[in-house]
């Protein structure tokens, strides 16, 4: 079983990219689980989402505290919350920022943020750094994503989404 | 049909949809909203054709819903936590009524302090409502579970409230596998309200949810009592009528390993799955332990429960819930109701979570027993 946890601010789509990845995985033809966990409930606020991929049925019905994969949305949080807690050996951090992310661990530091500003016109990364996601780690196939992304934001928006997902998982 | 993700908020309103209810009244919260917006959706797309009515609160969703079922049609609503306690005088009102109500509670704990996650305190609190009480597992459950609950709530021998009680968050908002019915499918297994007794008809007028005096008030509440005995046979025919025709059966309670357990916990909803999976880790260690989960908490199938438990030593009840001085609600019924040495543990208060360590420390407290109630993952400092 693999277990993802993304970290994000209320409003910026993470309890979405895990259901998207999740919805994703499940087209693949893998069982899979996402769910969120809310702060308290308002934007800005840090919020925790939780996506488990596996070949069996999944019966976990708590958070995830070893994961082997975080997605984090802002890197605004790497000062407010411990992103790392409890990643397993191997495990892999994307991290949406600008900037070279310092850390022991396994690091991608992906500007999606750029990517989200050029093709979507505001700064909402969740699809994309699905994308990264996808290319680096092998975990859900881009088409399926793809397909998920386009049902999920039907219209031009999933269209550009579509587009966006696309150039992070081609520059991953 | 093919399975689909989703949560078991939508799973649940899947099954509102296809289960046709003519009026919709609800009022949202947190972590229920969902459904009501699912199913204002369906009206506004014509896929449901009912009365979705916006109430000004919880007291009016439950009071508009308890009319229209006097009036004789299917009904349906949902709510959460605060909403379910603002509910409360007309939950009695309903069940004594005798309304076949279908409501959806998506389990979450009660203030103060103020708190939007789950346990289950709020529906516990409603435990001598006279409602019919079914807890499910996971998304799966909550469709399969709406559906069978008409059945049961207009069965004519039992003509009482069905409540179905998701834990919040951890099934309300989580995506997972579910298998969806056709409508056909549906309409085969339930058809159409049709209603039999009282209600409101200007062909043949009658008052209803009337001034009962001394003479009549004890034979009310009796019967209510005869219903719900009645309604577990019902509530197991169903289950098991709905396996035969897609596969899932259903019954009052659901055991698991537990012919040869020394020590079998028990417990209700989303926890089961946990559960499951520990009594599988232990068993691998060679520890007898079995599951057993409670379905239906009322009626309470304390019969069942004496031949499944019968050859265990102990049994270790989990409760998302607690009363003063006793400890969890499933604890003190089964402490009266089976002769079983029994421990109570109370845990995933207000959202803390349930991880398998808690269910492996309440396995050993029951095997080296210190005290009859332990609060697990207490942080005695704070």
């Amino acid at each position: 079983m693999i277990e993802i946890r993304f970290h994000g601010r209320g409003g910026q789509g993470a309890v979405t990219a895990a259901e998207i990845l999740a919805k994703a995985a499940f087209k693949d033809g893998k069982y899979s689980q996402a769910f969120p966990f809310f702060g308290v409930e308002r934007r800005g606020a840090p919020v925790m989402a939780f996506t488990r991929i596996n070949t069996e049925p999944i019966n976990l019905r708590y958070q995830v505290y070893n994961p082997d994969h975080v997605i984090v949305l802002d890197d605004g949080l790497l000062s407010v919350v411990d992103v790392y807690s409890g990643l397993k050996e191997n495990g892999e951090v994307i991290i949406n920022t600008h900037e070279k992310v310092e850390s022991e661990y396994d690091v991608f530091d992906v500007d999606a943020t750029g990517i989200a500003l050029e093709i979507l016109g505001v700064n909402i990364v969740n699809t994309i750094i699905l994308g990264y996601f996808a290319k680096k780690t092998g975990e859900v196939s881009i088409g399926s994503l793809i397909e998920v992304i386009k049902e999920t934001f039907p219209g031009p928006i999933g269209e550009k989404n579509a587009i966006a997902a696309q150039k992070a998982y081609d520059m991953a | 049909m093919a399975k689909e993700i989703m949560t078991t908020n939508r799973a649940v309103a899947e099954a509102v949809k296809l289960a046709k209810p003519q009026v919709v009244p609800v009022y949202p919260i947190t972590p229920q909203t969902t459904i009501s917006e699912y199913l204002a959706q369906f009206v506004a797309d014509g896929d449901l054709d009912a009365e979705y009515i916006r109430v000004e609160s919880e007291h009016s969703a439950i009071s508009a819903t308890l009319g229209a079922s006097e009036a004789g049609v299917r009904v349906f609503t949902a709510t959460s936590s605060q909403g379910l306690m603002l509910m409360h005088e007309i939950l009695f009102a309903a069940a004594g009524m005798r309304a076949p109500i279908v409501m959806a509670d998506a389990n979450r704990a009660i203030s103060a302090p103020l708190n939007i996650w789950n346990d289950q305190q709020d529906s516990i609190a409603q435990r001598d409502a006279g409602w019919i009480q079914l807890y499910v597992e996971n998304a799966q459950e909550g469709f399969d579970t709406i559906l069978q609950a008409y059945r049961i709530a207009e069965h004519e021998e039992v003509m009482l409230p069905v409540m179905v009680c998701l834990d919040g968050f951890i099934l309300t908002h989580t995506v997972e596998p579910v298998d969806l019915l056709e409508q056909a499918e549906v309409d085969s297994f339930l058809e159409p309200y049709v209603p039999k007794f009282a209600y409101l008809d200007p062909e043949r007028p009658m008052s209803l949810g009337n001034f009962a005096d001394p003479t009549y008030y004890t034979e009310a509440r009796h019967n209510m009592q005869v219903a719900m005995d009645k309604s577990m046979e019902v509530i197991k025919e169903v289950g098991a009528e709905f396996g035969e025709r897609f596969g899932r059966e259903y019954g009052l309670t659901e055991s698991y390993l537990c012919d040869d357990a020394e020590i079998i916990l028990v417990c209700m909803g989303s926890m089961a799955s946990t559960v499951r999976y520990v009594v599988d880790q232990l068993r691998e260690k060679g520890e007898k332990v079995g599951l057993l989960k409670i379905r239906s908490y009322r009626p309470f199938p304390f019969e069942e429960i004496d031949e499944i438990v019968k050859n265990a030593d102990k049994l270790a009840v989990l409760d998302k819930n607690f009363s003063f001085g006793i400890g969890g609600a499933l604890f003190a019924d089964l402490k009266a109701k089976c002769h079983k040495e029994t421990y109570g543990f109370i845990l995933g208060l207000g959202g803390r979570d349930v991880i398998p360590e808690y269910i492996e420390e309440a396995v050993e407290l029951t095997k080296n027993p210190v005290k009859e109630v332990t609060w697990l993952g207490l942080k005695e400092d704070e």
